[in-house]
């Protein structure tokens, strides 16, 4: 398992595909920095002043995406590309035997893989983040307290387990398909289903469920907005943009839409403008935050029992 | 004297759905013997290697390598036992020395230890100055003598050959049946052959196995097999390919 782990990291690090990431998280970061900052400075000239202001780094979007969009949208495509061709290409070049025929257990191969994969996903991530941490003090002069890295660390811890998912997926799809080319479409397919689709099929359901008739009635614009989040819920993509929106923003108390609070829940929001503390902004996302983990073990679990019972016939 | 049995079978047998790959195969092997395994294609000589090294359940049957059970302890099988598949393929991006280098770890050597035992492999196959290029450029025979010299660097007991001299050149065919023939008398390593190369199978192996669609039609040295059933017409010792051909043409 060790070995199979070292010569995985030693490919994904050697592989052009990884430099092309790589170089494209570089240009990401410095292309959201400099219109963030931009922002960001116009906006303390003009005397705004907010103690989460390093914060605003990740979550603003400037002429662009915020990086926690960005992250949401073409993470996927990260976790995809590291594991599309996991297994069917090692299946494909007559390796798989060579791998099969040594002493050791074929679960090592698919664990070795995954994490190899996965410790990829985090040095990027974390890269990532530093990178605009960086730039971003440089440019901002801001200093992030405790309480910012914090919540920063909880951010990547998220958002390698919503990469994870995507890996696993893709890991997954490898195993099933034994063509590298429709593994990749594939994944693909899902991708675009999940991050485009599902956020239009959610308010087609909820039209077609729990029709609004009344423009003033509180009941059903209530229920509309329940029945939508709930479908919308049932991709990660919309998952990890509602955690990570918690995380990285103090002043989120909920996850839930404005449309589905109360009256009287408003006016307390509004007596009490006051951030969450860091222990509190996790308790809201625990429940995003496993379901996450809980989709990525689902996956990992399907391609590991698939790939124990697959007979490798190329031998 | 008897040898001691490396493998053993006893009704092994192998259904897929309702097709039967392998049927009450029943074989051994001995320690240091060269065993060639024929059949046409289709026979069911992969589906028997693979329940050797545990990569398959069987059906139903027994099976004992080295004493242990495949399906059960497969990770002490494939210790002692190295296998050579027929479509064996090696990392493109690799050269032929970091392919040997892997797989020495997947064995738990330490590199010190692997690294000698590659530059000796490599040395015994004629692989020594190729071993630096990428193995996506190497030709067919010289993919086969990469797989020689990784099966070398694990210094197996027992190796499973599936048509070790394909591809190669004249040359390179008696080097690699010398080595066998070394190997299997000196350090006393048991061969299973598969080939449809019949003259090579003559050439080294002891004893020959016959498969038919499942079925072992045959078993024995080749003066065995020669005598029994209907005597040569002139006399004159049958040639294995002589022999193959009588259990196909009855059929």
């Amino acid at each position: 398992m060790r070995s199979i782990l070292r010569k995985e990291l030693a490919d994904h690090f050697n592989s052009t595909r990884f430099l092309i990431l790589y170089c494209l998280v570089v240009c990401v970061s410095l292309l959201i920095t400099n219109t963030v900052s931009l922002n960001i400075r116009s906006a303390m000239a003009s005397g705004a002043k907010d103690p989460h202001l390093f914060l605003l780094l990740f979550t603003t979007s400037g002429h662009f995406f915020s990086l926690a969009q960005f992250v949401a949208f073409f993470g996927p495509l990260i976790g995809l590309i590291m594991g599309f061709d996991a297994i069917n290409r090692e299946k494909n070049e007559g390796t798989m035997s060579l791998l099969l025929s040594q002493p050791v257990h074929r679960d090592a191969i698919i664990n070795g893989k995954f994490l190899a994969g996965l410790i990829v996903i985090a040095v990027m991530m974390t890269s990532l983040v530093l990178l605009i941490s960086g730039f971003g003090m440089l440019v901002v002069g801001v200093i992030p307290t405790p309480d910012q890295v914090a919540r920063l660390l909880l951010y990547v811890v998220l958002s390698i387990l919503y990469l994870g998912f995507w890996l696993g997926l893709a890991i997954l799809f490898s195993i099933l398909l034994r063509s590298i080319g429709t593994s990749a479409l594939a994944g693909i397919a899902f991708w675009i289903v999940v991050s485009f689709f599902v956020s239009f099929g959610s308010t087609l359901v909820a039209n077609a469920v729990a029709p609004v008739e009344h423009r003033g009635d509180v009941e059903q614009i209530q229920r509309h907005a329940r029945i939508a989040a709930a479908v919308s819920r049932t991709s990660p993509v919309h998952l990890y943009t509602e955690a990570s929106d918690v995380i990285m923003d103090p002043y989120k108390k909920t996850t839930k839409s404005f449309l589905m609070m109360g009256p009287l829940e408003k006016i307390s929001l509004a007596r009490f403008d006051s951030p969450l503390d860091v222990p509190q902004s996790l308790l809201v996302v625990a429940p995003y935050l496993v379901t996450i983990l809980a989709l990525t073990s689902l996956c990992f679990a399907a391609s590991y029992w698939i790939f124990m019972r697959q007979e490798i016939r190329s031998i | 004297m008897q040898a001691e049995t490396v493998i053993e079978t006893e009704g092994l047998t192998k259904r897929y759905g309702s097709k039967t790959a392998v049927d009450g195969l029943s074989l051994r092997v001995s320690r240091g013997e060269i065993f060639g395994f024929l059949g046409p294609n289709g026979a069911g000589k992969t589906t028997t290697i693979l329940m050797l090294l545990g990569l398959t359940e069987p059906t139903a049957g027994r099976i004992d390598v080295l004493g242990f059970n495949p399906t059960r302890q497969p990770l002490q099988v494939k210790r002692l036992v190295a296998c050579l598949p027929e479509n064996v393929g090696y990392y493109r991006d690799l050269t032929g020395r970091q392919n040997l280098r892997y797989v020495a770890r997947l064995n738990g050597l330490d590199d010190r230890e692997g690294d000698s035992r590659i530059e000796e492999a490599l040395r015994r196959v004629g692989l020594v100055e190729a071993a630096d290029k990428r193995a996506g450029t190497y030709s067919r025979g010289m993919r086969q003598r990469l797989g020689l010299a990784e099966l070398l660097i694990r210094r197996p007991r027992m190796m499973i050959l599936d048509e070790p001299t394909l591809g190669l050149d004249p040359q390179g065919i008696v080097a690699i049946l010398d080595l066998i023939r070394s190997l299997s008398a000196e350090e006393k390593v048991s061969v299973l052959l598969c080939s449809h190369q019949l003259q090579h199978v003559q050439a080294i192996c002891d004893r020959v196995g016959i498969m038919n669609q499942g079925r072992l039609v045959a078993q024995g040295t080749l003066q065995e097999l020669a005598g029994s059933g209907v005597e040569a017409a002139d006399g004159k010792r049958m040639g294995l390919e002589e022999i193959y051909l009588r259990y196909f043409q009855e059929a």
